[in-house]
């Protein structure tokens, strides 16, 4: 397979113009900034919706979604009320799974994993060009259905799937029984379908396209972390596609998987939703844990310390992944060996996460750091995934998690690791490889600014949820006692403040285009050491036709 | 006031002391309040108790982690140390952390094992109650043996609130459960239409309502009060508004109520027993 490269066809290499290069396209780095552009629209849609949620739980009381619902679904002012309280719960539901499904996932896998795992592994393009075309076009299918979903009838009266992003019967059923639910359990389907395409091109590609002398273990670090993503991808979210295909023959064919009536159990759904659910997280953190080794090593000028530690770490959290699903359900009535089970096998988690947080630590003692923009984000990232991290441990305390289940503190707990990490990590790989993949630079003061912004809006976000849910705030609530109000409030403005720094993003990316300041082959420096520095920014159409040959571990 | 010290640090002390902020109350959250609500029962103690030793230990590692960061980023940034070091392996360093973190977690084991037995080991009960989810009302039913009424339990419309002060918006009810204290309750949990969650945070209490399942918890209240809770899982568009309240009294009132109870409520036949008893505003949300 190493000779894939070796397509001597010269009419093969002409580039093709207009919207054919993009629709038609083969080419991993053109399928790759697809992906890219797509998450950061669809980011921009999840994030609007946050922060009308924000909005409405700025203040006790229901202000702005009755009004949302005259607006959006056409409510008569007597039911705005009651359809803007299901409006709600029909945002919690698109935000969580545009956020996973459409942004993170597109940004770290399909997008940075696109553009660099082929070229960090010197290969010349994926394995299977075509497939990787089909798995990014079937992502917008799958977004329009999911947005389509949210304007049809999902329980009486009212539009869109309420349910949340874990879908749960009996209300995911005969709780709602309008077609909203189906539009969005086809468009996760066409979502699954994408990323196990995706995910078995990464695979082969990873293991049978590496350039002469790139062994496993001279494999740089996000190479092992798409690898271990990929796997997860693969065994996990087939589970996920029997489950809902359950959930739509419960709906529409009376079958009954999850209805106690027909013998079925609600809480099956649980168990299969979350084997596919739990590993789901790791699969969005996982790429960023690789994204983050790189920025580390090459601004410290340092290679990365302990690699065999760092790549088994991750190989270990994948394993482990799969092996701690029901921890979040420890309340359904699991029993007391089971929850043990689940207790400890969660918390070992715990060590090979530690390892990769004391790692890059290490990957920095000792080194000549400078702080540009990827590195201050990188930085960032592993404080506040720590922080995110220790809440988890926390959590995984399942005498514990019987007053913290259900309530904002797993929400802060799981926005610490994946907003304020999978999210900072994306920012962090945007401004480390915006370079080599545009070819412009992207000026440092914006990168830290924006950083800056971010830091503080997302911590006066994310921070005081922990104490609203030690309080006993539940989740999922479109109003609230008055005693929760102050909190609350502060967390309003945080997520204003992260919103403003979304929008300086955008004008900063805006401007570096404009700006059209050429970055170089390698504008960062000795320390990037990785095979995309080799290349020019942006890289050819296609690269290493002549394969490269690795010599010595360069990660 | 130590379970905010104790929950939050002293920076959160001292933010506390800048806004003048009122700390956890029982029952029910207060302003500003950043630790859990106070315990009322046993199993609520012992997972302050727990929650408390993991905040120390988690606050210390995160302190830690950012020491470290700090130091590097003093020590090695590119004009303090213009020369970058090869160090790639340290095979000590390596096995240390991962053993010494392995160790803390055997340290929380411990104590998460004994409180998670503790939870999950119903003990002989002196009254067994059954919380039924609906959309959107809790119906309760108390045992034949131990007091033998049915009755259902609407969230009080800002209408029908007529004393704010004693009727929390969102959190009072037109029917409250009441129970006496120091006896220990077993609470059988189930649901009749879509998932649900039965949580009372001051008596350390939460249970997911399962339509075909009956789920079982327990507490055993040591202060009388009135404890309020929320329904926990999402089950649709009125999720914020069945709140959970319980009221907790000495023997005597409980025996007062429960007899006044058992007219007013094991006089009406099960079919019309729903209409009797809803509130209503509550009749009008269930007709929309």
């Amino acid at each position: 397979m190493a000779t894939a490269a070796s397509h001597a066809d010269d009419h093969a290499h002409e580039m093709p113009h207009g919207w054919r290069r993009y629709m038609y396209s083969t080419n991993h780095k053109d399928i790759g900034m697809l992906y890219l552009w797509f998450a950061l629209m669809a980011g921009i849609v999840g994030g609007l919706l946050s922060v009308a949620m924000r909005l409405e739980l700025q203040e006790p009381g229901i202000q702005y979604f009755n009004g949302l619902a005259q607006i959006l679904q056409g409510a008569s002012p007597e039911t705005a009320v009651d359809v803007g309280k299901h409006l709600y719960n029909v945002f919690i539901t698109a935000h969580g799974l545009i956020m996973i499904f459409f942004m993170v996932m597109p940004a770290l896998i399909g997008g940075f994993g696109n553009w660099f795992i082929p070229i960090m592994i010197g290969a010349p393009d994926m394995a299977f060009p075509r497939m990787n075309n089909i798995s990014f076009w079937l992502l917008p299918v799958s977004f329009t259905l999911l947005i389509l979903s949210m304007f049809v009838e999902g329980p009486p009266g009212a539009n869109g799937v309420g349910g949340g992003w874990t879908i749960y019967p009996p209300l995911s059923t005969s709780g709602q029984p309008g077609p909203a639910m189906d539009f969005a359990i086809l468009g996760l389907h066409l979502a699954g379908a994408s990323s196990i395409l995706g995910a078995i091109n990464f695979i082969t590609t990873i293991l049978n396209m590496r350039a002469p002398g790139m062994t496993m273990h001279r494999m740089p670090l996000f190479a092992w972390a798409v690898l271990v993503t990929a796997f997860l991808l693969v065994l996990s979210l087939p589970v996920l596609a029997g489950a809902i295909t359950m959930l739509l023959t419960d709906r529409n064919f009376g079958t009954t998987f999850f209805a106690p009536a027909g013998g079925g159990d609600p809480i099956l759904f649980q168990h299969l939703f979350w084997f596919f659910g739990h590993p789901e997280v790791y699969i969005l953190i996982l790429p960023a844990f690789g994204i983050i080794s790189h920025i580390v090593s090459t601004f410290s000028k340092k290679p990365v310390f302990g690699y065999l530690g760092m790549a088994y770490a991750m190989v270990a959290i994948g394993v482990v992944g799969f092996v701690v699903w029901a921890h979040h359900m420890y309340n359904s009535g699991l029993s007391l060996a089971t929850q043990q089970f689940f207790v400890a096998a969660t918390m070992v988690i715990a060590v090979p996460t530690g390892v990769k947080i004391f790692s890059w630590i290490a990957t920095m003692w000792g080194g000549s750091i400078e702080f540009k923009a990827p590195m201050v984000w990188a930085v960032g990232f592993i404080f506040l995934f720590t922080v995110g991290g220790v809440t988890g441990v926390v959590l995984a305390n399942a005498g514990v998690d019987r007053t913290l289940h259900g309530t904002y503190y797993v929400i802060a707990h799981f926005h610490y690791v994946l907003s304020l990490g999978a999210v900072f990590a994306i920012f962090a790989g945007w401004y480390y490889w915006f370079p080599k993949m545009t070819g412009y630079v992207i000026p440092n003061w914006i990168g830290v600014t924006h950083f800056w912004i971010s830091f503080v809006g997302a911590n006066i976000l994310f921070f005081p949820q922990h104490f609203l849910g030690l309080a006993g705030m539940p989740r999922r609530y479109v109003d609230y006692p008055d005693s929760y109000a102050y909190w609350n409030k502060i967390s309003s403005y945080g997520s204003y403040i992260f919103a403003f720094g979304v929008v300086f993003f955008l004008a900063g990316v805006v401007y570096a285009y404009r700006r059209k300041e050429l970055a170089g082959n390698n504008p960062w420096g000795e320390g990037a050491t990785t095979l995309e520095w080799t290349l020019t920014s942006p890289p050819p159409f296609h690269q290493f036709e002549t394969l490269p040959r690795i010599t010595g571990a360069n990660h | 006031m130590t379970r905010g010290l104790k929950t939050f640090g002293l920076a959160a002390a001292s933010l506390l002391a800048m806004t003048g902020l009122a700390l956890a109350d029982y029952g029910i959250g207060e302003p500003g309040q950043i630790g859990l609500q106070a315990a009322a029962s046993p199993i609520a103690a012992e997972i302050h108790w727990f929650h408390d030793l993991l905040v120390w230990l988690i606050t210390a590692i995160t302190v830690f982690v950012l020491a470290l960061l700090v130091i590097v980023m003093v020590r090695f940034n590119s004009k303090s140390n213009p020369v970058p070091s090869k160090t790639t392996h340290n095979a000590a360093i390596e096995v240390a952390w991962t053993l010494i973190p392995v160790l803390i977690l055997v340290i929380i084991a411990v104590p998460s094992f004994r409180l998670l037995k503790n939870q999950l080991t119903i003990p002989p009960a002196d009254i067994t109650i059954k919380a039924v989810g609906n959309q959107w009302f809790w119906g309760y039913e108390y045992a034949k043996d131990t007091g033998n009424i049915r009755f259902d339990s609407y969230m009080l419309t800002d209408a029908d609130r007529k004393d704010p002060a004693t009727q929390p918006r969102l959190l009072a009810v037109d029917n409250e459960v009441v129970l006496p204290i120091n006896k220990t309750v077993r609470v059988q949990v189930t649901a009749n239409d879509v998932l649900h969650s039965f949580v009372i945070p001051s008596l350390g209490v939460r249970m997911d309502a399962v339509p075909g399942r009956l789920n079982e918890t327990w507490f055993k209240a040591t202060r009388e009060g009135i404890y309020y809770g929320q329904c926990s899982e999402l089950c649709g568009k009125d999720h914020a508004f069945m709140p959970i309240a319980f009221r907790i009294v000495s023997d005597a009132k409980y025996a007062e109520w429960l007899a006044g109870a058992q007219k007013k409520f094991a006089a009406v036949s099960d079919d019309s027993r729903v209409a009797v008893n809803q509130s209503p505003a509550a009749k009008t949300a269930e007709t929309k």
